[in-house]
């Protein structure tokens, strides 16, 4: 991929010291580019793991190394924290799953969106206020100057997601990681929140990384799939192509969805072969 | 085996969690309640269990009307798996302490064997009968719970989004396990969840609540064909598939 | 962890982190090492926990520790600054003042033993079955919990001694019982939330009669974050009880208890520093011993961390 916005060549990611240290991730190697890219995975793949080490937002107990770790031409690795606080948000932005926790309950919505474009623009207080209203008018919610004066407790879940999604995206980022956006939603309110960040990630040309532990969502919402299992890449393949993936663990986690419309005596049962520790897989 | 007729739950003023439900369950059968959260799904599990002893309307266990607070026998009869793995074991007991408290609270004395041959029947190692639940899975926790539900070898099983809590392959394995228990034992399940694909694979009939009511009602078969006509459920077959599963055929 | 091969600390080791125990005593004994090796990580809840077990061994060991007698008089040598031959120095009746202080020893261990016995067991029951049993039970336990709780304990104490006559043992029950409100609600606090979980749920779905749900089931989840107040808390205690000394409405003479040696020394605190130097920082020193074991005891058995 030529100008990818963000690369990761052979990330690992250990928690603890020296002998003690217990490695999260291994080897993960992928490559975004202004698309959708799904990382999906069970509970403990890491794939939050790997979400959160390209923002910085590990704890001091992480050590985070890799080949190559880089948004655009700046070197995440490297980049001094002054430097990552200019990127977050500002260039990358990340929305969390449940904003019951993500948003602070003793604040207006309406507050904390605009005090994310205070962080990284100068201005008067009026300038953010109406790219408030107009980001909450991008995500759709109707009368957005009420909605602005809300606290998070007076809000849907759906329409938590969509505040969160405006915080994230009215400083205007390019790349946009949503860690299970949409796992704490009901069905229904997950389609209209998707719906939501579909067009916005298409009309304004972001990149996506989606987590998430949902093999189906990830399927048909993103246009690539990166699969992890215990902190490694067992494959990378394009979401349209799932269906004839090749790794066992893509094949067995596939085969253990029941379905709506198949009918199935028993579900086939994912047997975890060792041997898929061993070595990373997959391609950029 | 169990009917429910005209069931009411009030929580203080607010409006009526559920409002007004009716359906029957015939022995050996596994009704599907779905709905999104909020709908009253699992409340109308928690009052037909007796958890919740202030409702409206009938409940009745082989046509007898069961008295709100249940009495002692029910409990032999009827028994609740519950969603959270990690809720739903006792933090500082251990697992053999915790199969044998339902033995002990009949008054029952325990059978030669009955924690072992209990962890046997839900593909549980021996060993794990002396280790606390911090020690264990997701997954095995949910086994944990299913053979505590089981001890007290009752007809029915309540269950109460049973694997929504646990990874896909640990959903697999469970779900398995509770075809393979229901075959063996001849068990009715009442089984609540908001998985559509969950309960088109494990149930024979199928009610869709909404806002505390049953507003759709249909055949597993129904189902699968993507046929049911009712608007809401329409609605959850394509939330389901838009983003999801493709839609049949 | 491969454990080492000299056998029976080998063996020990194994037994105690093999992850299949094979007994209920095996399993109930792992969670015992596993919480004290949490608790070995804080140095400071070691140190603690050290003084506090100097503290057993000097009431244990008091007549060992030391040849003199705490209350014999000696007036041929009050006042004696410390020396070989006493090494705090002697009190205004001659009495070895390390010997007052190691016998005190045994006047805070009666104190810390009493308090227990009599504050934990009603705060728990109290605060449990408020909890869990709600209605007109909790709004009447709770009422006679606010009632307690509103005197103050020097009062109290101050009444009982008018009453029942002044002495450590008045002293310390009249303490208790202005202690054990706060643990009451302590455990009403863990009781209410836990009243709510599935796993008490499923208890009542096996026909389980409410004391045995609260005995059995809501007791042993309440006990830790109680431990850990009371132990928190034994440090307010002891300086009361010292407090009350001071006063002379706790221990009576000629009993060693470091709150009275220090009022009774008090009189020649600026010719003769020693008399009140040693019992005032043993005092000090314990109840910083018990905050600080206590916090490292909050973080081993802290429920909410998920163990």
């Amino acid at each position: 991929m030529s100008n990818p916005l963000i690369e990761v060549r052979n990330l690992g990611i250990a928690f603890g010291r020296g002998a003690a240290a217990v490695p999260v991730v291994r080897g993960v190697s992928f490559a975004l580019g202004r698309e959708k890219l799904g990382i999906v995975g069970e509970s403990g793949a890491g794939k939050s793991t790997v979400g959160r080490a390209l923002m910085r937002l590990l704890p001091p107990a992480a050590r985070v190394t890799a080949d190559r770790m880089a948004f655009r031409d700046t070197d995440l690795l490297a980049a001094s924290e002054r430097q990552m606080m200019e990127l977050r948000g500002r260039r990358m932005g990340l929305i969390l799953q449940d904003p019951k926790y993500s948003l602070n309950p003793v604040v207006p919505v309406g507050e904390q969106i605009a005090e994310a474009w205070r962080l990284h623009h100068k201005g008067p207080a009026r300038e953010a206020r109406e790219r408030t209203l107009a980001i909450l008018e991008a995500v759709k919610i109707r009368d957005p100057a009420r909605v602005a004066r809300l606290y998070p407790h007076e809000i849907s879940g759906g329409m938590g997601q969509r505040v969160m999604i405006a915080m994230m995206l009215i400083a205007g980022p390019d790349v946009v990681i949503a860690d299970e956006p949409t796992s704490a939603l009901d069905v229904t309110v997950r389609l209209e929140v998707l719906h939501l960040l579909d067009e916005l990630i298409e009309s304004r040309g972001l990149g996506l990384i989606l987590i998430s532990h949902d093999l189906n969502l990830v399927r048909r919402f993103c246009d690539r799939v990166v699969i992890m299992y215990a902190g490694r890449v067992m494959e990378i393949l394009p979401a349209a192509d799932l269906e004839r993936a090749e790794h066992p663990y893509t094949r067995g986690l596939l085969a253990s969805l029941p379905s709506i419309h198949r009918a199935q005596d028993r579900l086939p049962v994912l047997r975890r072969d060792p041997a898929w520790l061993a070595g990373a897989g997959g391609t950029p | 085996m169990i009917e429910v007729r005209d069931l009411v739950v009030r929580f203080g003023d607010a409006p009526p969690a559920v409002a007004g439900v009716s359906f029957a369950v015939e022995t050996g059968e596994t009704f599907g309640l779905v709905g999104e959260s909020g709908c009253g799904k699992s409340t109308v599990l928690r009052a037909l269990a007796g958890l919740n002893t202030d409702y409206g309307g009938e409940v009745r266990l082989d046509g007898t009307v069961l008295p709100p607070h249940r009495p002692r026998g029910f409990f032999k009869r009827v028994q609740m798996v519950f969603q959270d793995p990690y809720g739903s074991l006792h933090p500082r007991q251990t697992i053999q302490a915790q199969l044998l408290e339902p033995l002990r609270n009949q008054g029952m004395t325990p059978p030669a064997d009955a924690v072992g041959a209990a962890l046997d029947s839900v593909g549980l190692p021996r060993t794990a009968a002396f280790r606390y639940p911090h020690q264990l899975s997701g997954g095995q926790r949910q086994r944990v719970a299913i053979a505590r539900a089981l001890m007290l070898q009752p007809e029915v099983l309540l269950l109460d989004e049973p694997t929504s809590a646990l990874d896909v392959s640990v959903q697999a394995e469970i779900l398995n396990l509770l075809m393979d228990l229901r075959a063996q034992r001849g068990l009715t399940y009442i089984l609540v969840s908001h998985d559509l694909a969950v309960v088109a694979h494990m149930c024979h009939r199928i009610a869709v609540m909404q806002g505390g009511r049953i507003v759709d009602g249909f055949d597993a078969a129904t189902l699968r064909a993507g046929t049911p006509t009712h608007p809401y459920t329409q609605e959850l077959l394509a939330a389901s598939e838009a983003y999801g599963e493709a839609p049949a055929g | 962890m491969t454990a080492t091969f000299s056998a029976p600390q080998g063996g020990l080791r194994a037994w105690l982190k093999t992850d299949a125990p094979r007994t209920v005593f095996q399993s109930a004994m792992q969670q015992l090492y596993r919480g004290w090796r949490r608790f070995a990580t804080h140095p400071l809840g070691l140190a603690g926990l050290a003084v506090i077990l100097l503290l057993v061994i000097a009431a244990v060991a008091a007549p060992w520790l030391t040849a003199y007698d705490p209350i014999a008089q000696d007036m041929v040598n009050r006042l004696q600054p410390p020396s070989a031959a006493h090494w705090f120095g002697t009190d205004e009746f001659g009495r070895d003042v390390f010997a007052r202080v190691v016998y005190g020893a045994r006047t805070t261990i009666y104190i810390i033993l009493l308090v227990t016995i009599i504050v934990a067991p009603i705060g728990l029951l109290i605060g449990a079955c408020a909890g869990y049993l709600g209605g007109w039970v909790d709004e009447v336990l709770m009422r006679v919990t606010d009632i307690f709780l509103s005197f103050p304990g020097l009062v109290l104490a101050l009444g009982f001694a008018a009453a029942l006559g002044p002495g450590i043992t008045n002293a310390i029950i009249a303490i208790a019982l202005t202690a054990w409100p706060p643990m009451a609600r302590l455990a009403r606090a863990e009781a209410l939330s836990l009243r709510k979980a599935d796993f008490i749920a499923a208890v009542r779905l096996q026909g389980a009669s409410k004391t045995r749900i609260i005995t059995r089931h809501i007791l042993p989840m309440c006990l830790p974050s109680l431990v850990v107040r009371l132990t928190l808390n034994m440090a307010g205690i002891i300086l009361t009880a010292a407090g009350l000394g001071f006063l002379g409405l706790g221990a009576q003479p000629p009993l060693p208890e470091w709150g009275a040696m220090v009022s009774t020394g008090r009189e020649f605190m600026i010719d003769c520093p020693w008399v009140i130097t040693a019992p005032g920082i043993a005092i000090a020193v314990v109840s910083l011993a018990f905050n600080l074991a206590g916090d490292a005891l909050r973080d081993v058995l802290d429920p909410r961390s998920g163990e």
